[in-house]
C-alpha cells in the first residue's frame, strides 16, 4: 500500500543505515567535494535517512529481470565521423575563470 | 487582464493591441510583484521589448506565426545565448550562456517573446523552490506557502499573470507539482519529445522540457514549438509532431480512464481526495467510462527515483569543477583543492546531497545493490503502466499528497521533500507523458488532477484535459496579488 505513513514506518524500520562520519568522509572525498567538520553529524544523518528509504528495494525479486536503461529501450544512435562543429574558442573561453593563449589555466599539477 | 497565449493571437491578429503593448503589460506586473513573489531571477526587460517591436513589424507584413509577439517566460535552466543562465545555482551566477537552447531556438523561430528566466529548485533539485541561490519563491495563492518545484518560477509567474506561460523541465514531478500548488495547467511529455540540448541536465534518462500556462488549449499551442526531434540530443526520438490542437475539441464519449487504487490510499489528503473524486464524476458525465486498475509497483516509484536521479546527477553535475565555466574558489593551493572547495563554495545543501548518494549508490561494492537493482525495478515500473494501457487510455489520479505547504515547512528534513513527489515520479521512470490541470480547492489553495497518458499520446491527455475545462472553470481561477 503506498502511504506517507508506510514510508514513515518503513524509517522507523531503518532507524539509523549504517554510514559513518568517516563513510561521509570518503564520498565527499570520491565527489570532489570540501565538508565542513561542522556539517558532518547532520550530513551523515541525511544522507542516511535517504539511504534508508532505498533499502525497501531490496523486498523486491529481481532474479532475470533485465535493468532499464532507457524507458524506449533506444540504442544509442551514430552518425558519421565528420566535423559539425564550428570553432568557437574565444566565445566558450570568454566566461571560463582562468585562461591564457587559448589555454584553461589551473594550479600547477607537475613539477 | 488578458492571460491566454490564445487571447493574446486574436488580440494581435484584430490589432486590439500590439506585441509591444502586451509586453509592457507584463513587464510593468513584473516590475510590481516580482519583489514579493521572486518568481524571475532575471527580467530581460530590453531585449523583449526589442522583440516586440520586431514582431509587430512581422505582423503588420501579415506574416505572424504561431507565437509572433507572444510573450513568455523560461526556466533558467534553459541555455539563453548571451543571457545568463543560473539554475539558480552559485556555481552558475556568472554563467552567460553562449548559445540557446534547442527549445529556445525554436521559440525564437516562432516570433516569441522572452520575457526573463525565471527562478526554481537549485538545478532543478526540490518540490518547493527554496533551494535557491536566489531566494525562494512564494506561492501567489498564499505568500507564506510554496509554490511547489522545481519549476515554481514559471508556475508562480503564470499564476500572478507575470506571465501568460513559461517553459519548465519535469524530472519527477518539476512541472506538474508546481503547476497543480498554483493552480495552472502544465505539461510533461513523453521522455525523448523534446530536446534537451542546452537544458542543464539532472537525471538524463528522466529530464523533460514542457510548457506551464493557463489552460490545456495554452499548452497544445506551447508543445507544438517545444516538440520535434533534435539529432543534437542522442535520445530526442525521431517521429511525427502531431497537430496537438486538432484533437482538444474532439469528443471523450466512451473514453476509459483508469483509477489506480495504490494512488489513493492511506496518505492522500481527505480534501484533496474529494475534489478528485468530483472531477472524475465530471468525466463520467462527458460519457466517459472508469476503471479500476492497479500499479502493483508504484510503492517502489520513492526508492528507486532517489536512487537513479542522484546517481545521474552525480555523473552530470561532474562536469561542474571550477575549471572551464562557472565558479572558482579563491586562491587554490592545488587542483584539488580547486575542485572541492569551487564546488563545496557553488552548490548549495540538496545539491550535494544528492551528488554524494548518487556518487555512493554507483560505487564499487554497491553499484549491484544500489543502481542496478533500481534499474531492474525500473522495468517493472513500467511493465504495470503497459498493462495498465492494455485496458485504459488516461490514467487519473492526484497530483500532491496535500496542498502547497508553508516555507520552511520541510527543509529540515530532506526526505519528507522527497515524499511530496510521491504521485509523480514513476510516469518519469517509466518514460510517459503526465499533466496537471487544476481540479478545484481545499482551504483556498488549488488542487491539481494528474492526467497520464500511454507513450507519445499528448494529444489524447490535451483532449481530456480540454474536454474537462470546457465543462469547469477552476483553470480560470487567479489569485488576488493586486
Amino acid at each position: 500500500m503506498l502511504s506517507l505513513r508506510a514510508f514513515q514506518l518503513q524509517r522507523r524500520k531503518y532507524p539509523e543505515m549504517t554510514l559513518k562520519n568517516e563513510d561521509v568522509r570518503n564520498i565527499a572525498q570520491l565527489a570532489r567535494l570540501q565538508i565542513d567538520d561542522s556539517t558532518i553529524e547532520q550530513l551523515t544523518s541525511d544522507l542516511s535517512n535517504i539511504l534508508a528509504l532505498a533499502e525497501q528495494m531490496k523486498a523486491v525479486d529481481t532474479t532475470n529481470v533485465i535493468p532499464m536503461a532507457h524507458p524506449m529501450d533506444a540504442i544509442q544512435r551514430l552518425r558519421d565521423d565528420e566535423v559539425t562543429e564550428t570553432d568557437q574558442r574565444d566565445k566558450f573561453q570568454g566566461i571560463a575563470p582562468d585562461v591564457e593563449n587559448g589555454f584553461y589555466r589551473v594550479p600547477k599539477v607537475i613539477e | 487582464m488578458v492571460t491566454t497565449i490564445k487571447q493574446i493571437q486574436r488580440g494581435l491578429a484584430q490589432k486590439k493591441f500590439s506585441s509591444v503593448e502586451i509586453t509592457q503589460q507584463f513587464l510593468d506586473r513584473i516590475d510590481s510583484h516580482n519583489p514579493t513573489i521572486n518568481c524571475f531571477i532575471t527580467v530581460t526587460g530590453e531585449l523583449a521589448l526589442q522583440q516586440a517591436k520586431s514582431a509587430d513589424l512581422v505582423i503588420a507584413k501579415g506574416e505572424a506565426r504561431a507565437l509572433t509577439g507572444i510573450p513568455i517566460a523560461h526556466k533558467d535552466i534553459f541555455c539563453t545565448d548571451g543571457i545568463k543562465t543560473s539554475c539558480a545555482s552559485r556555481m552558475l551566477d556568472n554563467f552567460i550562456a553562449p548559445y540557446d537552447a534547442t527549445i529556445i531556438e525554436k521559440f525564437k523561430l516562432d516570433g516569441a517573446v522572452m520575457l526573463g528566466k525565471t527562478n526554481m529548485d537549485e538545478f532543478a533539485m526540490g518540490s518547493s523552490s527554496e533551494n535557491s541561490y536566489y531566494g525562494p519563491v512564494a506561492n501567489p495563492w498564499d505568500m507564506e506557502r510554496v509554490p511547489g518545484g522545481s519549476s515554481g518560477g514559471s508556475a508562480a509567474a503564470v499564476a500572478a499573470s507575470l506571465a501568460p506561460a513559461a517553459t519548465g523541465t519535469d524530472t519527477g514531478g518539476s512541472i506538474r507539482q508546481p503547476a497543480a500548488l498554483c493552480g495552472i495547467s502544465g505539461i510533461k511529455p513523453t521522455y525523448g519529445r523534446v530536446s534537451r540540448y542546452g537544458m542543464i541536465a539532472f537525471g538524463s534518462s528522466l529530464d523533460q522540457g514542457g510548457p506551464l500556462a493557463r489552460s490545456a488549449e495554452d499548452c497544445a499551442i506551447l508543445l507544438q514549438t517545444m516538440a520535434g526531434f533534435d539529432p543534437r540530443d542522442s535520445t530526442s526520438i525521431d517521429r511525427a509532431v502531431p497537430d496537438y490542437s486538432e484533437q482538444l475539441n474532439a469528443d471523450i464519449k466512451g473514453l476509459k480512464i483508469g483509477l489506480p487504487k495504490e494512488l489513493f490510499a492511506e496518505g492522500l489528503d481527505a480534501d484533496i481526495a474529494k475534489v478528485i473524486e468530483t472531477a472524475i464524476q465530471e468525466y463520467r458525465r462527458l460519457g466517459a467510462e472508469v476503471v479500476d486498475i492497479q500499479l502493483p509497483n508504484s510503492n517502489l516509484a520513492i526508492p528507486v527515483y532517489y536512487v537513479v536521479a542522484p546517481a545521474e546527477c552525480s555523473s552530470n553535475l561532474s562536469r561542474f569543477d571550477g575549471v572551464r565555466f562557472g565558479h572558482r574558489c579563491d586562491n587554490p593551493n592545488d587542483l584539488e583543492d580547486l575542485y572541492k572547495r569551487s564546488r563545496a563554495e557553488g552548490f548549495g545543501d540538496e545539491v550535494k546531497r544528492r551528488i554524494m548518494i548518487g556518487t555512493y549508490v554507483l560505487s564499487a561494492g554497491y553499484y549491484d545493490a544500489y543502481y542496478l537493482k533500481a534499474q531492474q525495478l525500473r522495468r517493472l515500473i513500467k511493465q504495470d503502466y503497459e498493462k495498465a494501457f492494455e485496458q485504459v487510455d488516461v490514467i487519473l489520479c492526484p497530483v500532491t499528497p496535500e496542498v502547497a505547504f508553508k516555507q520552511g515547512a520541510k527543509t529540515d528534513d530532506p526526505v519528507s521533500m522527497y515524499l511530496q513527489d510521491i504521485y509523480t515520479l514513476s510516469l518519469n521512470l517509466a518514460g510517459l507523458p503526465g499533466m496537471s490541470i487544476p481540479a478545484g480547492f481545499s482551504q483556498q489553495l488549488p488542487v491539481g488532477m494528474q492526467l497520464i497518458g500511454n507513450y507519445f499520446d499528448e494529444s489524447r491527455l490535451l483532449n481530456v484535459a480540454h474536454q474537462f475545462q470546457q465543462v469547469t472553470d477552476w483553470h480560470l481561477k487567479t489569485p488576488e496579488v493586486g
